[in-house]
């Protein structure tokens, strides 16, 4: 069952293109991984789901939730779809935690306006921090955001997340402002949390392989545009398009030891100086001249003109 | 939290005290001889003003000028003013309780129309924002003087709707001899609290963890209760804080201009006829009011964010 459906997708902001017809059905119990480089649209794409774009985006095409249209739902549609369906984990814990406030207030307060008893909110609250692995629970609620370490205020906004018992979870490069040695810690517990639950999840980062470890399926994002969509199991076997294939070639592991690493030639574009025809036509080493003219369709797992000869 | 309000407790007694120095100073090095001024007479007779001089320590050096003064404040008995032949306290004493209702009463105003305009403002549309801007920018412009006449004029001669002069008797009374006076004083602080509440709101609204909020599905009433306005607090009420402590020495325009009889017309008057005794305990008691309203924001403020307890916090 399909439970979040992008159907042609774009969106603007101020005039200009963030988001091409981005087209992506996500099931119930999936975790679907968006990678690509920064400004190709993966925070775009999740926070259109909850309807957070900035002032002055216009939105074309639907994004469906459960069947429901977002972009049709009145106010109280949003909230509810917001409060229980729909759970977002930021980037930066410590941006989006109020500093001034607990942390119980900051795991209580949603629950507190559906209704949840004080002591009852605080009860699962505690129960929340522990399956997170946060110890001494009690103690935490009472202490403030910056009391608490980046690693373990991420897993307080994840605990805040779960809290609610959302169908989705929306994770916006959940460890990229965390130090190294928390970064597997914290994704280890955001994806064993949701896997008990069956929750379905979108993940956004910049690490095939973390993505590749997490989710079940990946979506490759370059300038707006899903260029490759792909289970993750095969992400080395099967990835065709010249992109993917460039961002797995420039990992760390893909050259030996002592090497120069390589990189995707070229200057990462948006979706606003993207070329008429293949946005990836620019960097791309097999580029043919309808490439640069004619815009591929979108055909069994890669949108390319080449994926019968690559 | 202890440590914090005791540091505070010492600044406010450090600050006193040296401002007890300075202004006990510069009354002392004020030209005019107190001695002749408390013969009275145009031709004091020699020996009566050396009589005068010993009474009230005039020949004595400094330090122990300042010690007797000092000392007399501690007691509790700061003397008696020059001219008017009465205790300072007894003068202080009879006005003290206009001066606190004019202050509370224009306090009042200030923060309720400030922070609700300056609100209104952040989150009500250009065309609020715009109607506001004007507002306020008329009303800072317009010092307390000004406002006072256009208010004389508006309200007490034109609708005769308040009284143009006098204190009253009785609670209801006094604030409806007051309502004019803290008007007029609370004008341009209102203005002053407003756009200040105006850029913090805004700048909260902007922040990660009320985007956060809202996406939580907090409706937005409470998003802006509990995360925009409660982290704009702390600045809204040292500004506040800060304006009200002050409007103890603003009252002495509004209380001249509307015939209040309280400690700002009190210390205008004193000066005006060189009644230093006066003078100086209306000053120091001015500035010990100013400085211990101020710690109390500082301990308010910290209780609203406790980070600013913190060793080394500004």
């Amino acid at each position: 069952m399909t439970l979040l459906q992008f159907d042609r997708l774009t969106v603007a902001v101020s005039g200009r293109p963030v988001l091409r017809r981005v087209t992506l059905d996500v099931a119930a119990g999936e975790a679907v991984g968006l990678v690509g480089e920064s400004g190709s649209g993966k925070s775009m794409t999740v926070r259109s789901v909850m309807r957070l774009l900035p002032a002055g985006a216009t939105v074309g095409g639907t994004v469906r939730f459960d069947g429901a249209d977002v972009g049709a739902l009145d106010a109280a549609g949003l909230r509810r779809m917001r409060s229980r369906d729909v759970a977002m984990v930021f980037q930066d814990p410590r941006a989006v935690v109020n500093p001034v406030r607990t942390v119980g207030d900051f795991l209580t307060e949603v629950l507190r306006d559906q209704g949840t008893g004080r002591s009852e909110a605080t009860r699962r609250a505690a129960a929340a921090l522990s399956e997170v692995g946060v110890g001494d629970a009690m103690r935490r609620l009472q202490q403030r955001p910056y009391e608490l370490s980046g690693g373990l205020l991420q897993r307080v906004v994840i605990a805040a997340a779960l809290l609610t018992g959302p169908r989705l979870i929306l994770a916006d490069e959940p460890t990229t402002a965390l130090d190294t040695t928390t970064q597997e810690e914290v994704v280890a517990i955001l994806a064993e949390q949701r896997r008990l639950r069956g929750t379905t999840l979108m993940f956004i980062t910049h690490d095939l392989e973390l993505a590749a470890a997490v989710c079940d399926r990946i979506a490759v994002m370059y300038a707006g545009e899903i260029v490759e969509i792909l289970p993750a199991a095969r992400l080395h076997s099967d990835a065709r398009h010249p992109y993917t294939r460039a961002l797995l070639g420039s990992r760390p592991g893909a050259v030996a030891p002592g090497e120069r690493l390589r990189t995707v030639p070229g200057v990462p574009q948006s979706a606003l100086t993207a070329p008429p025809g293949c946005v990836f036509a620019d960097r791309c080493p097999h580029a043919e001249a309808r490439c640069r003219d004619v815009r591929p369709v979108f055909t069994g797992s890669a949108a390319c003109h080449l994926l019968e000869v690559l | 939290m202890t440590g914090f309000v005791l540091r505070r407790l010492a600044g406010v007694v450090t600050t006193v005290a040296v401002a007890s120095v300075v202004i006990f100073g510069a009354l002392y090095l004020a030209p005019g001889d107190p001695a002749s001024l408390l013969a009275g007479g145009n031709q004091p007779d020699p020996a009566a003003l050396a009589a005068i001089r010993e009474r009230h320590h005039l020949d004595d050096p400094f330090p122990v000028q300042y010690w007797h003064w000092l000392s007399g404040l501690l007691s509790g008995d700061p003397g008696v003013s020059l001219v008017l032949r009465e205790p300072v306290t007894a003068l202080i004493g009879a006005r003290i309780g206009t001066t606190l209702l004019l202050v509370a009463y224009a306090a009042v105003l200030i923060l309720t129309l400030g922070v609700a305009t300056g609100v209104l403002a952040a989150v009500g549309g250009r065309r609020v924002d715009r109607a506001l801007t004007v507002l306020t920018t008329v009303l800072m412009a317009a010092p307390a003087f000004v406002a006072a006449i256009l208010l004389i004029w508006l309200f007490a001669t034109t609708l005769s709707w308040f009284p143009v002069f006098g204190s009253g008797t009785g609670f209801a009374d006094r604030i409806h001899h007051l309502t004019l006076p803290a008007l007029a004083l609370s004008g341009g602080y209102v203005a002053y609290v407003s756009r200040i509440t105006r850029s913090e709101v805004r700048a909260e609204l902007a922040a990660d963890h009320v985007a956060a909020a809202r996406g939580r599905g907090l409706p937005r009433w409470t998003v802006l209760r509990r995360h925009v306005l409660r982290n704009a607090a702390p600045p809204i009420v040292a500004v506040s804080g800060v304006t009200v402590a002050g409007l103890f020495a603003a009252t002495a325009v509004a209380e001249q201009a509307f015939g209040v009889a309280g400690l700002g017309s009190l210390l205008v008057q004193s000066a005006a006829r060189q009644d230093l005794i006066v003078v100086q305990a209306l000053s120091l008691l001015l500035v010990t009011v100013f400085v211990v309203v101020n710690m109390l924001v500082d301990v308010l403020n910290a209780t609203l964010d406790p980070r600013l307890a913190k060793e080394g916090a500004p």
